[in-house]
């Protein structure tokens, strides 16, 4: 059942990345509405079957890289939808349901089994400090899409060939503004996974900072976040620059994600 | 007679082309002045705007016209001859009638449709008409063409969302900040199209409108009219921190804003973003501070490139209009060949006049001994014949039938008519 809810979330995702990249070339009312219909029905599946193994696991179902990389892909649909409710870039979903769909196709690659948990993960502090981290991270993953449609728009502008995305495209100021507000939503979810990952580790280690991997990583992303947001607010880094480095951001965060496993090094082995 | 054009225009030539073959303000009296009184040219219009400067003319040898017209031109502006031909277009007989009712239609533009070309048409010819150097031939060409574009705008939907230079620099600014509700514009010098951007400007919402001008009491009265503020121009850069869309159209003669000072500015402003429209020929604000982040500087000839797509949609429109120019250059060239048997009405008459003083003064002679009254009737009596033999064949030569050709001939030959007068 449990995997029958996956494959299912995984096809339909599949599919919005299909219709997402027809509707970057070729888009009309009609492709965009497929996509977005595509994209929530694999978003609903997903949800169900996150709560499914919830249920299954008796526990917060992100313990193991299958659940992390796939609870991942559901902050980032989660977050694309509840910017949809306010801002509808429909085209959005173009720049993100790719990456939705190789996140959660690396996700299916690895072991799914359910194991007893291990006793350093039995604590209050797995649902809050997982929960927070990924919602960030999901938020500076937009922000980095955010940030990609800004560069294309922008050389559209500059160089005054306004062919291609430059209708359909929002505003330099909308996509601004959106980047800005998701650095702005990811650094303080950032700031408190930090914080609650170093109680977590003062009561499960002894320790609140043990320069593991996954902590350094994680510190070097929050300067790098510091740094949009300080170099905003005082020098007015904004437009190019905000989006290259919330771009640069979210590819230190995907490094950290995906080569610490591949190093398997560090306290976080479980993730 | 022959209609005769030479011009160029945004698609044969580029901007710093145009800008120095352009007739502007003192220089456009001296010019069409000049220009009318060339040897081979008989009647002048000269019609000079940002993205096209032509020369209409009423002309009998087009080959001696053509060469005449360069050499003034070449001299007029200092511009070597060859650097003319690539730019230079020539047209004569009916396709110079297309082209005037295809620019006035607006099938030329820059942007297909848009209505500003018009009324500088319009301006163009009311100009001439006040240093009187057009005539019956140009006045007819001229007020054809207005009434052809006015047909062309009501009968196809070419002229609808009619796209503009100013308009198209509306949806560019709609693209950099979305809501113009909080944006502050800024108007550099009285262009008339820039002046026109801002009006499309603020009834799209923008906040305020600045205005600067080298003539402070004309910033005031524009400042006025938008409900602005004025600035004295020695101040409008510091007050470009304030503003977020400059619409530049002065008419100075060198950059008015250099990249060095635009850096300083948009570190002031930290970063918010500048549109800046630079319509003005020659160019007032240096082309290299587009490279600046967060400014955009669009140039008229830019522009082009955000219209272009438009005039593709229009061009089903445009096909509908190019058929009303047919025909109406089948009116205007009947009207054209109409005017050829005014010489031939002029010699009937004058052949019969002739006939009648000859026989009056050969009658009066034999009968010196009549009086005052008999003699006036009798003179009346042969202006009714002339006038009453000679009204038919008049009345045919004016009306426009088809075979008009052969009639004037016929007729020539009928009352021995000479072509040599």
């Amino acid at each position: 059942m449990g995997v029958l809810l996956f494959e299912l979330a995984l096809t339909f995702y599949f599919a919005a990345t299909i219709v997402s990249i027809i509707e970057l070339f070729k888009g009309t009312k009609i492709t965009s509405k497929i996509m977005l219909l595509l994209a929530g029905i694999g978003f609903g599946i997903h949800t169900i079957c996150i709560l499914y193994r919830y249920v299954v696991a008796g526990h917060i179902p992100i313990t193991n890289f299958h659940e992390a990389t796939s609870f991942f892909s559901w902050c980032i649909v989660l977050i694309f939808f509840l910017l949809q409710l306010r801002y509808k870039i429909s085209l959005l979903c173009s720049f993100v349901m790719p990456v939705v769909f190789v996140l959660m196709l690396s996700s299916s690659m690895l072991p799914r089994e359910i194991k007893p948990l291990s006793p350093v993960l039995q604590s209050y502090w797995l649902g809050i400090h997982t929960f927070l981290a990924f919602l960030g991270n999901a938020a500076f993953a937009l922000a980095s899409g955010i940030g990609t449609m800004y560069l294309v728009q922008e050389h559209y502008v500059k160089s005054k060939r306004l062919g291609g995305l430059f209708e359909r495209l929002p505003s330099l100021q909308i996509l601004d503004e959106v980047n800005y507000r998701l650095i702005t939503l990811g650094f303080p979810l950032l700031t408190l996974a930090i914080i609650t990952g170093a109680l977590w580790a003062e009561s499960a280690w002894g320790s609140y900072w043990n320069w593991d991997t996954r902590e350094v990583w994680s510190l070097i992303t929050w300067f790098i976040y510091a740094i949009v947001l300080h170099a905003r607010l005082v020098a007015g880094w904004r437009g190019k620059r905000a989006a290259l480095l919330s771009i640069i951001g979210f590819l230190t965060i995907l490094i950290a994600f995906f080569g610490i496993k591949l190093l398997r090094k560090g306290l976080h082995v479980f993730l | 007679m022959k209609v005769f054009i030479a011009g160029l225009n945004h698609k044969t030539a580029d901007v710093d082309v145009r800008e120095k073959l352009a007739f502007n303000g003192p220089r456009l009296e001296e010019g069409l002045i000049r220009f009318r009184e060339l040897p081979e040219i008989q009647e002048a219009i000269i019609l000079s705007t940002c993205n096209r400067v032509e020369l209409y003319a009423n002309v009998s040898d087009t080959l001696k016209a053509t060469e005449s017209l360069k050499t003034f031109l070449s001299e007029f502006h200092n511009i070597n001859k060859g650097s003319l031909d690539t730019a230079l277009y020539i047209y004569n007989g009916t396709e110079a009638v297309r082209h005037i009712f295809r620019v006035a239609s607006s099938l030329d533009s820059m942007v297909v449709g848009e209505p500003q070309i018009l009324g500088q048409l319009k301006d163009a010819f009311d100009f001439a008409l006040k240093k009187k150097t057009t005539g019956i031939m140009l006045n007819k060409l001229v007020k054809k063409a207005i009434s052809v574009a006015k047909r062309v705008r009501t009968e196809t939907r070419i002229a609808e969302n009619a796209v503009s230079i100013s308009f198209a620099a509306v949806e560019l600014a709609k693209k950099i900040f979305t809501d113009l509700s909080k944006k502050v514009c800024m108007l550099l010098g009285a262009g008339e199209m820039a002046e026109l951007a801002a009006r499309h400007l603020v009834s799209n919402g923008v906040k305020e409108v600045v205005v600067s001008n080298r003539t402070y009491e004309r910033a005031c009265d524009l400042a006025k009219e938008f409900h602005g503020r004025s600035v004295r121009f020695e101040e409008f850069i510091q007050e470009m921190a304030r503003t977020d869309i400059v619409l530049c159209s002065t008419g100075a003669p060198t950059y008015i804003l250099t990249k060095g000072q635009m850096q300083k500015v948009i570190k002031e402003r930290k970063q918010r973003p500048v549109f800046i429209i630079d319509i003005s020929v020659p160019r007032n604000i240096d082309p290299g501070i587009n490279d600046l982040d967060n400014v955009y500087l669009y140039n008229i000839d830019d522009l082009q490139g955000v219209v272009d797509a438009n005039i593709f949609e229009r061009q089903k429109e445009a096909e509908k209009a190019e058929k009303i120019i047919e025909e109406e250059i089948d009116t205007f060239l009947k009207w054209q060949s109409s005017l050829d048997s005014v010489p031939t009405i002029i010699a009937l008459r004058e052949k019969a006049e002739e006939i009648k003083r000859d026989e009056l003064s050969r009658l009066l002679n034999k009968i010196p001994q009549i009086g005052e009254k008999e003699r006036e009737a009798i003179e009346y009596m042969a202006s009714a014949i002339v006038n009453k033999l000679i009204h038919p064949p008049t009345t045919v030569l004016k009306e426009d039938s088809e075979d008009r050709d052969v009639l004037i001939a016929t007729i020539k030959k009928l009352y021995g008519i000479d072509d040599e007068k």
